[in-house]
């Protein structure tokens, strides 16, 4: 089992013909994952061959889910361009929506959350690796060759915190890891992504990854609280930050007293999750509870 | 900065004042003149001006050039203030609060309101919270006319202000969207003689993803004599670099890694006479040797820098090519490589990578093999 992607899901790349995407979509083709087609509108029509596979150029993502049943889309389009590569996929239908594009307006970002009201897609992202449930299916930019499958659930706000956490716990493995962005407004959180991995039978411990600004982490605390069950080990980025600055990832900034790394460890410990002080440390304390359990 | 943000306000049809700001005390004077009975006001990013002593009122000219001698070149909250804002004095009839912000938690954004105090809204969002209106706006459908009516009557601007408030409300909003703002606030929003409703002070943070997109005019608000110079440096090569106060300089590819980096430095750093991480420098995928030495570039030029730490877990980045970057790098620096260089590579290629760097067998370059480990020989470096 794992969460939101398996080896049936079924991949269009929304700018597959780019430098991003077809770079990519090779690599996930590596990984295994059944990449059905791209989309772009002025391309439509011809084939690309990415892999060792030809693969159809569609008009638009309607056009592409019709043609192959595809039910995933990953999304490679420049930022200017992501808000409406966004809200085509979500007219479309699409199941889940994985935005790997870097620097997209927030205000984008809201308007696209906003019109996911009451759709039935799953955003993920943006700003984000992705997501990949190893040795069936990869929807995004994370390196399948760093961990295979085993217990363990993953979701972090980084893409190199996730790939290093992946590489300290490579001889464990995990059900799926998802980089859920770190970027002011994001689709799925870490709530809906502990929520799946809690229902998920094949996930015996989840690892969940934060960095300063916002307060997901403290709202992930008290979702655990009160409905994970499974054992969490947490680690937190960002405790050496200064007030008022931004690191790298936009979200990434502490205003005031709000968003500390400290306030969200000691948000976390409060609610019984272990959390390490480096990502070495985490994935030991990770690795003890995992060998206790036998 | 104040009036940076009473631009953007004037440009979207937010009733205010510029004013003049000028950058010495001489021009001060001659602004004073102009405007009669005016204000000085402090020009830098950040709040508790008034506390800090950096707003006067001046009644002459002379008074004018006193207060700007004063405030010019004083610290607010370790900003030094390079200009003041000379504007009319126009004491308030009431003064109240009003912005628009991006709701990150809800995802959508906020309008937060309150007729009942300006400048103090703090003590009073803590002393008589119903009388701070929060009203979520939908991204989706926005601010329109009858979304402003609707602010304004929750609100409850007085009726000799109400429909100048809406009529601001929805300019504001504009301001908001179309310089995709995170946050515009009017504070104070003041009510002066003959009921006019004005903006008197103001705050505008943009979002720096939407100017790099869709605004490049944006730029002209970046303040260049405000900005550390080697960030500076840095921008100019389109590197992702935060200077801070350490000795252990910092490079690694994505931001969280690096933060990361951060953090592990500053705990190796107890042991090693308290030293700390000079820097935020996040390379990003592709750490090629150009990019490799840009970045020693900017590090190496910061004079509080001891030791040099490279920290890259190669994803999609393969870890020979951060070796050879690291070689490139050294080559095209030559002489100007002058400190120690810690380098920790893992990941894709990484017996590739180390053994490049092996090979190099550079006198300044020591590798060691986990993140723990190098942050722990960094620290020892820089506190040599």
């Amino acid at each position: 089992m794992s969460i939101y992607l398996n080896k049936d899901s079924r991949i269009i790349v929304q700018g597959m013909t780019g430098g991003m995407g077809s770079k990519h979509t090779t690599l996930m083709l590596d990984a295994g994952s059944n990449i059905v087609g791209g989309v772009n509108a002025r391309k439509a029509g011809t084939t690309v061959e990415l892999g060792g596979q030809e693969l159809p150029v569609f008009g638009s993502v309607k056009e592409a889910m019709t043609e192959t049943g595809a039910d995933v889309s990953v999304v490679f389009v420049p930022p200017a361009f992501t808000k409406d590569a966004c809200i085509e996929a979500i007219d479309a239908g699409i199941g889940l929506l994985v935005v790997i594009t870097e620097g997209v307006p927030v205000q984008d970002t809201a308007e696209v959350w906003a019109y996911l009201d009451g759709k039935s897609t799953r955003m993920i992202g943006p700003n984000c690796p992705g997501i990949i449930t190893p040795g069936e299916s990869l929807a995004g930019i994370t390196p399948h060759t760093i961990a295979g499958k085993g217990p363990i659930g993953l979701v972090s706000k980084s893409g190199t915190l996730t790939y290093q956490m992946m590489y300290e716990l490579k001889d464990f493995g995990f059900t799926t890891a998802i980089g859920i962005g770190g970027d002011p407004v994001i689709g799925t959180t870490h709530i809906d992504a502990l929520a799946a991995f809690e229902a998920d039978p094949e996930t015996k411990a989840i690892v969940m990854i934060g960095e300063i600004g916002g307060d997901a982490e403290e709202r992930a605390a008290a979702y655990i609280k009160d409905h994970v069950t499974k054992p969490v080990v947490g680690y937190v980025a960002g405790f050496t930050a200064p007030e008022g600055k931004t690191m790298g990832h936009a979200g990434a900034i502490v205003s005031g007293s709000s968003g500390t790394a400290q306030a969200k460890k000691e948000a976390l410990e409060a609610v019984g999750v272990k959390v390490g002080k480096t990502p070495s440390e985490t994935a030991a304390l990770m690795r003890e509870i995992l060998s206790s359990a036998g | 900065m104040e009036y940076q943000a009473k631009e953007l306000f004037a440009k979207h049809g937010v009733t205010t004042t510029l004013g003049i700001v000028v950058t010495t005390a001489e021009e001060a004077r001659a602004a004073a003149e102009e405007l009669g009975f005016c204000v000085v006001k402090a020009q830098v990013k950040a709040g508790g001006r008034g506390k800090a002593g950096g707003v006067k009122l001046a009644k002459t000219p002379d008074e004018a050039f006193e207060h700007a001698s004063a405030i010019l070149g004083m610290e607010i909250k370790g900003l030094r203030v390079n200009r003041v804002l000379i504007t009319p004095a126009t004491p308030p009839q009431e003064e109240y609060y009003f912005s628009f912000l991006l709701d990150r938690a809800n995802r959508r954004y906020l309008c937060i309101a309150s007729v009942e105090g300006g400048v103090e809204i703090e003590e009073v969002a803590k002393t008589n919270p119903d009388a701070v209106k929060q009203i979520p706006i939908n991204p989706g459908t926005g601010v329109d006319a009858e979304k402003a009516r609707e602010i304004a009557t929750e609100a409850k601007f007085p009726e000799p202000v109400f429909e100048q408030a809406v009529t601001m409300i929805e300019a504001l909003y504009r301001v908001f969207t179309e310089e995709d703002a995170t946050l515009v606030e009017v504070n104070p929003l003041a009510r002066l003689e003959g009921d006019k409703l004005e903006a008197l002070d103001g705050k505008v943070s943009l979002d720096d993803n939407a100017s790099e997109v869709r605004h490049p005019d944006h730029e002209q608000f970046v303040i260049k004599d405000e900005t550390d110079p080697l960030e500076a440096k840095a921008k100019e090569k389109g590197l992702n670099y935060v200077k801070l106060d350490g000795q252990v300089g910092i490079i690694g590819n994505g931001a969280g890694l690096v933060m990361s980096t951060l953090d592990v430095v500053a705990y190796a750093g107890e042991k090693h006479g308290g030293v700390r991480p000079a820097n935020f420098l996040d390379i990003g995928g592709g750490a090629n040797a150009q990019v490799m030495a840009d970045g020693l570039d900017v590090i190496l030029n910061d004079h509080q820098v001891k030791s040099v730490f490279v920290n890259v877990f190669g994803g999609i980045t393969a870890c020979d090519e951060v070796a050879n970057g690291i070689r490139g790098a050294l080559e095209i620096l030559g002489d100007e490589a002058s400190k120690p260089l810690v380098v920790r590579l893992d990941g894709n290629n990484v017996a590739e990578g180390r053994r490049i760097l092996d090979e190099l067998n550079h006198p300044l370059v020591t590798q060691v093999p986990t993140m723990d480990g190098a942050a722990d020989k960094a620290a020892e470096l820089a506190n040599n």
